[in-house]
């Protein structure tokens, strides 16, 4: 039972690691557009080099 | 749902787009230094090549910083400094996108924004903590023991106490404000309940107890945000739509100054002003004409179709549209107050006869919260006479409290007028009041307004036989020269069997009365009656008159084109019981003939926007509620009097303002539509009820017994929400 010593503190801090990327995602605005992101993904547009 | 001890952001977005437009555009007019960005509508955008064309196309375009396309809202953000909208339109349509300008005072998108991040955030937060304290739940529920459970209990806690207190704060802000102002909400139990269960759990877990509801306190937090985020997301959907055809009337007006013409936001203009009206521009202030002749279209205000003449002297209403001359006016009346101030007054008194309407989850609650309470307190106190047992008392007041707590009251009925706004929005229905799509399911009498509702307001030629084929190219090439909505009616109708246009001489515009040409050294008009000559006849009918330059004048009659959908829209109405009316500012034959096409049999003609409202109003005194479908000034009062009102988005603002809801295409047919769906809303919501409410007969009984634990409260819970959504979402197909 001592694992859960471990255990405990670890899925707490995963979990956690979740809600900071929401948080981090939310501030960052990428909500605002959800069917325009979901379109840009398809395009091929910066395929071959990353956007400047 | 307009209850506010139900929804906190009500209090801050008032209802009326007018007042929230006003202090905005001041605002954006005193940021004008730091040049704002310009915001466009693409109404044709749908796909991933769209985005990158309409982006590649503005950032490649010299001036441009930065443009960001919003294919949820269908609209392009551009930083250009220095540059405008009429700039950038041509760029995007070079590439075969239609674009149109926005006014960005009247977009409050942002501050709507934060308010549904906030919730989103919180629903985050307590969504996280749900997960890890069902983890260790399940490990107490499926055996733990002694110092083992302690402990999960302490971690629960740590986790449950910061995210009730941060995740609940829009129950509890509502619940206070609901107390102070002597009112049972539906957050009152909600909250009591929330801080109950995690003062007894606290509690337990002090003296190493076997139940905690930890799990259960942020569960319920869980689902009912989503509930209130639902309920955010149908309001912002169509509150920032409803924004979107205000915005795209950018109010200028071009006041007269030594320099020239100089154009100004209409809500700069103040009385004494001189303002210039173009022709096919809206008139966007009261005053009176200085100088010009031309024709005016008055059917938003009146209803009348006939357009009225205009020479200096005559008074103009803000709204009215000026067909052919230039005019210079002077401004009486400015800014919103114009068209308003003479409104306020019927709109007022209109409202305040309507009355509160009280949603069915507002009555359901106001029956529930009482309830609850009682229930809670009986238990407590049956159990502590038979037992005087404090603690265990408190713990089973504390079941009940979280068992009946009112899943299906707030997450149930916004998930189904989520759903049936979602579904009508696709149809091209706007809904701009919570509780509209409740108070159309009651409807039972229909009261539609001619001109501009049922008819598109605009002009069309009877019958193309009245012109001899020899005199149709000198029609043609008169009726091009004029933008007369006749003229443009009757070039439509003649180009339409393929005629060419004549070579015409000195093609000329005489403001007010028609257009003069020269064709083969004779005379040619197309015009007024008296203009040409003629006699006008029945002066009720829309009519325009043709001179060759010998022999008399021929007739050329209009009518009023029908909007489409109107005809499918009005009989499905009859076909399912309900009672149709015809109103309208218009005269008799016009009405008539209008009423005899679409089989209404009740029409009433030259009725005056009082009458309108009387009419309405003597309707419900008979006890019937009544849709009224409107699109004038002159409709305005009887949109606010009827029982639930639609207007369509050509109508002018404040008609728009008035009614909850707006209809977006030109196709009237969701009219009839939206009368059947809403009574499918409103039976899903009363399902909903009664599925919450058999839960509730099973679960309470075991509750108020003593033998529930938290495993079944967090299985009634999620049982109840779950198959409620569920019931909710068979609305979609």
């Amino acid at each position: 039972m001592e694992i859960l010593g471990l255990l405990i503190p670890v899925s707490l801090a995963l979990g956690g690691l979740g809600l900071i990327a929401f948080i981090w995602a939310l501030r960052g605005r990428q909500y605002e557009d959800p069917k325009g992101d979901a379109e840009r993904i398809l395009s091929t547009e910066w395929d071959d080099r990353p956007k400047p | 749902m307009s209850d506010a001890t139900l929804h906190d952001h009500d209090a801050r977005l008032s209802a009326c787009p007018a007042c929230d437009a006003a202090p905005l555009a001041s605002r954006i007019a005193s940021a004008k230094g730091a040049q704002a960005d310009i915001i466009l509508s693409l109404p044709t955008i749908h796909c991933a090549t769209c985005i990158t064309d309409v982006e590649g196309v503005l950032n490649r375009h010299p001036g441009v910083k930065a443009a960001r396309v919003n294919l949820t809202l269908r609209r392009v953000t551009v930083d250009a400094p220095g540059m405008s909208a009429e700039e950038l339109i041509p760029v995007v349509e070079s590439i075969g996108y239609e674009a149109h300008e926005l006014d960005p005072a009247a977009l409050s998108a942002s501050a709507a924004d934060r308010q549904g991040r906030d919730i989103l955030m919180r629903i985050g937060v307590s969504g996280f903590a749900m997960m890890n304290i069902m983890i260790l739940s399940v490990a107490v529920w499926s055996g733990a023991e002694a110092a083992t459970r302690d402990m999960f209990h302490w971690i629960s806690g740590a986790i449950a106490l910061p995210t009730v207190a941060f995740a609940g704060r829009p129950f509890f802000s509502s619940a206070w404000r609901a107390i102070s102002h002597g009112r049972l909400g539906m957050d009152v139990p909600i909250s009591l309940a929330l801080i109950l269960a995690s003062s007894i759990s606290v509690y337990e877990t002090l003296n190493s107890g076997r139940h905690a509801y930890f799990d259960a306190a942020v569960m319920l937090c869980f689902f009912l945000l989503i509930g209130r985020y639902l309920d955010y997301r149908t309001r912002a959907v169509a509150r920032s739509a409803a924004e979107e055809l205000t915005a795209l009337e950018v109010p200028r007006a071009f006041r007269i100054t030594a320099a020239g013409d100089e154009p100004v936001p209409v809500s700069e203009l103040v009385p004494g002003d001189l303002i210039r009206i173009r022709p096919g521009a809206r008139v966007p202030a009261d005053g009176e004409i200085i100088d010009g002749m031309s024709e005016i279209d008055r059917s938003l205000l009146t209803g009348e179709s006939i357009p009225v003449a205009a020479a200096p002297g005559l008074a103009l209403s803000a709204g009215e549209v000026n067909l052919t001359g230039p005019l210079v006016l002077r401004v009486t009346a400015a800014g919103r107050d114009s068209s308003l101030a003479r409104l306020t007054a019927l709109v007022a008194a209109a409202e305040s006869a309507r009355g509160h309407y009280t949603s069915l989850a507002d009555r359901a609650s106001r029956l529930y919260s009482p309830l609850v309470h009682l229930m809670a307190f009986c238990s407590f106190l049956g159990w502590y006479l038979a037992t005087h047992d404090l603690r265990l008392a408190v713990n089973i007041a504390a079941a009940v409290l979280i068992i009946t707590c009112p899943c299906a009251l707030g997450l149930a009925v916004p998930a189904v007028i989520t759903t049936a706004s979602g579904r009508l929005f696709r149809r091209g229905m706007l809904i701009k009041e919570g509780t509209a799509l409740e108070r159309l399911a009651d409807v039972d009498t229909v009261v539609f307004d001619k001109t501009g509702t049922l008819t598109m307001g605009v002009p069309q030629l009877v019958s193309i036989n009245v012109i001899p084929v020899e005199a149709r190219p000198v029609a043609l090439a008169l009726a091009q020269g004029s933008g007369h909505p006749l003229s443009q009616a009757l070039a439509q109708a003649l180009v339409g069997v393929g005629t060419v246009p004549a070579p015409l001489a000195d093609l000329r515009e005489v403001p007010g009365y028609g257009i003069a040409g020269n064709w083969q050294g004779r005379e040619v008009r197309l015009g007024r009656a008296d203009w040409l000559g003629a006699e006008h006849g029945d002066a009720r009918l829309s009519a325009s008159w043709l001179s060759l330059g010998q022999g008399a004048p021929i007739r050329l009659e209009f009518s009023d084109r029908l909007r489409p959908g109107a005809g499918e829209c009005v009989s499905a109405i009859l076909a399912s019981g309900r009672r149709v009316l015809l109103l309208s500012g218009d005269a008799a034959p016009v009405v008539e003939d209008l009423a005899t096409r679409l089989g209404i049999a009740e029409w009433r003609a030259g009725v005056t926007p009082v009458e309108k409202a009387t009419a309405v109003h003597d309707l419900r005194e008979q006890g019937l509620h009544v849709l009224m479908v409107g699109d004038g000034l002159n409709d305005t009062a009887a949109l606010t009097e009827a029982h639930v009102s639609i207007s369509p988005a050509s109508a002018l603002d404040a008609a728009r303002t008035a009614s909850d809801i707006v209809l977006v295409g030109s196709d009237l047919s969701p009219v009839a539509q939206s009368l059947t769906l809403a009574r499918q809303a409103r039976s899903r919501i009363k399902e909903n009820f009664a599925i919450s409410f058999l839960y509730n007969i099973v679960a309470v009984p075991i509750a108020i017994a003593g033998f529930a634990t938290p495993l079944m409260a967090a299985l009634a819970m999620s049982l109840s929400s779950i198959s409620v959504t569920l019931n909710a979402l068979r609305l979609r197909r």
